[in-house]
């Protein structure tokens, strides 16, 4: 019987062949906290009597969520980690020069093929765009790492996600995900892993691709992985240095389940309060108003993402009833996106422009809901309370769709702009 | 371990978002955050939970983000345990870590109601409702979880391993 890409990357990681459903002690190539779970890490790290973490140049540290830090006990907790970071010599990445930590890491390329990934952040699943092995784990999780520079996983039953037909233009990963999450719920992949295949896969570009796996959480995984092909190749050849082992399913690898979508009639999509699975077109949602955009996060905060939302918002005015706020995923998104003019486009548009954070994603600061205010985001949560108060209403989508609600003020897809 | 206690309920998917809202991921101190437990679906909650209440849910419990300070929140407010049908597998991994008692049994947990008692025997493996006196019987742990919930968390666990290494490494 062969094995699935997860089951040989762990495998691999474990110095032994192993399989789903059992417990095994794995070696891991990168362990990475935020601003918000390092103070406990590190807390917890201290209590081993260890002096220096396993290896610095594999522990990594990214203030992003609370930062530039928006009060002073946000502050002092970027500090702590500052501070820890510095001393251990380990990865850094200070404000103004780096951005959101799943957006910064593959632009550094630190997140490579074959690899075993654990970050104290549950997006970080995203790394599994890359052919990687990458979980979300607690502050605690993490701390042992640091410290053995093991972890512990039940290895994961595989879920294959086959993609069949020709995706339609305008439709990205953001789609391809809710319409998945859709169809399996909050739960439909719970414990499992999400292996995104076909032709569909096959063709998309990396940064759609890198927008599935982050929501593989969405769905319950453990992770979602992609296959490298010369799509992924091409991207790690601008940013990594450093050789890399790929891993692809055996022809005879044993899945947990198969399922196949015809994804060529696939409509540009929104997923409605309060969660991910709860998915609809966003032309059939009715006449709902809306107070705010916010595009930008882990999920949609790249230089593609921004490039779309600025085709609709060029020569358009975002509505005036709405406060449409632009955040890049990195400063290197930044930088491109002034570079190529697509800053002045928003700035034109009455938009917000801004440095980056995950701010309004979780309800940190830099975008809060008021009670009853309804905003259509490109981030990867609707829970109740998440983006502020727990009577607001958050509403999931990509970015072209984000762009066309901010111009028209409502729920739209880029076509309701014709 | 046996634990007993009062019940509170909820439903399916209930996510850290709403256990411990985000803008009070300021502290590490599991008081500070307790006053806020449950707070973005019950405001009253974390006034009315005592210590040693029981936490019972539906299926995937602990949804969304891999914050630690949801299961600290609800160990803070003084909650003996959670039971519920299903959890997600971060805040599993999290619970078991801090010592909070988590446990899966889908049945106890639908027929359980609001103010019921149920008396939990972890070695035993059981949960009892003593409202219905209905008896269900619960699944151990891997023996590696178990060797963690033993150690007293997985820091303990881990530092026990970091003396042993460091013992080896005098005696070599």
């Amino acid at each position: 019987m062969g094995q699935t890409m997860t089951e040989k990357i762990l495998s691999r990681a474990a110095g032994r062949r192993v399989r789903p459903g059992e417990i095994a002690e794995v070696a891991v190539d990168l362990v990475m906290t935020n601003d918000i779970t390092a103070p406990l890490s590190i807390r917890e790290f201290k209590k081993t009597g260890l002096e220096r973490v396993f290896d610095p140049s594999k522990v990594v540290f990214v203030p992003d969520h609370f930062v530039p830090a928006k009060d002073i006990k946000a502050a002092e907790q970027a500090k702590v980690m500052r501070e820890f970071a510095l001393e251990q010599g380990a990865v850094y990445f200070e404000v103004g020069r780096a951005g959101i930590e799943h957006v910064v890491l593959p632009e550094n390329g630190l997140t490579l093929p074959g690899q075993v990934i654990i970050g104290a952040d549950s997006h970080t699943c995203t790394y599994g765009a890359f052919n990687a092995f990458a979980t979300g784990m607690g502050s605690t999780d993490i701390a042992a790492a640091m410290a053995l520079g093991t972890t512990w996983v039940r290895v994961p039953p595989t879920i294959k996600l086959v993609y069949h037909g020709t995706l339609p233009e305008g439709i990205g990963g953001k789609d391809l995900i809710l319409y998945t999450i859709g169809q399996i719920g909050v739960d439909g992949a719970l414990y499992s892993v999400m292996e995104f295949t076909g032709p569909v896969i096959d063709a998309l570009d990396m940064d759609s691709r890198i927008a599935m796996a982050n929501m593989a959480i969405e769905a319950g995984a453990k992770t979602g992985i992609f296959a490298c092909d010369d799509r992924t190749r091409e991207w790690l050849a601008r940013v990594a240095d450093r050789p890399y082992e790929p891993v692809d399913s055996d022809p005879d690898a044993e899945y947990a389940k198969v399922i196949e979508f015809d994804v060529s009639n696939l409509k540009p999509l929104v997923a409605l309060p309060h969660l991910p699975s709860n998915v609809y077109p966003a032309d059939e949602v009715g006449d709902l108003p809306i107070d705010q955009v916010v595009i930008g996060s882990c999920t949609n905060g790249r230089i593609s993402d921004l490039r779309e939302v600025a085709k609709i918002l060029k020569g358009r005015q975002v509505h005036p009833n709405v406060r449409c706020i632009i955040i890049p995923g990195s400063q290197e998104v930044a930088k491109q996106a002034t570079k190529e003019g697509l800053a002045d486009i928003f700035l034109e548009a009455g938009a917000v422009f801004s440095t980056s954070t995950c701010g309004p994603c979780l309800g940190g600061y830099m975008g809060i809901l008021a009670k009853g205010e309804r905003c259509v985001s490109t981030t990867n949560r609707n829970f109740r309370g998440r983006m502020g108060h727990r009577e607001a209403e958050i509403i999931l989508a990509g970015p072209q769709v984000a762009a066309a609600s901010a111009v028209l003020g409502r729920v739209a897809s880029p076509a309701a702009l014709n | 371990m046996l634990i007993r206690g009062k019940v509170w309920k909820f439903g399916d998917d209930i996510d850290t978002d709403v256990i411990i809202p985000a803008r009070y991921l300021v502290t590490i101190d599991p008081a500070e955050l307790a006053k806020h437990v449950m707070e973005d679906i019950d405001p009253s909650f974390a006034g009315k939970v005592q210590p040693g209440d029981i936490i019972v849910a539906g299926k995937n419990f602990g949804c969304g983000s891999s914050r630690e300070h949801a299961p600290m929140a609800i160990k803070g407010a003084g909650v003996a345990a959670v039971v519920a049908e299903s959890y997600a597998r971060i805040f599993f991994r999290n619970a078991i870590n801090i010592g909070l008692p988590v446990i899966e049994a889908a049945d106890a947990a639908r027929e359980a109601e609001n103010g019921d008692i149920l008396e939990i025997d972890t070695d035993e493996g059981y949960v009892l409702n003593t409202r219905t006196g209905k008896s269900y019987p619960t699944a151990r742990y891997d023996a590696y979880i178990q060797d963690i919930i033993d150690a007293g968390g997985l820091m303990e666990a881990v530092t026990r391993r970091v003396q042993a290494r460091r013992g080896e490494q005098q005696v070599s």
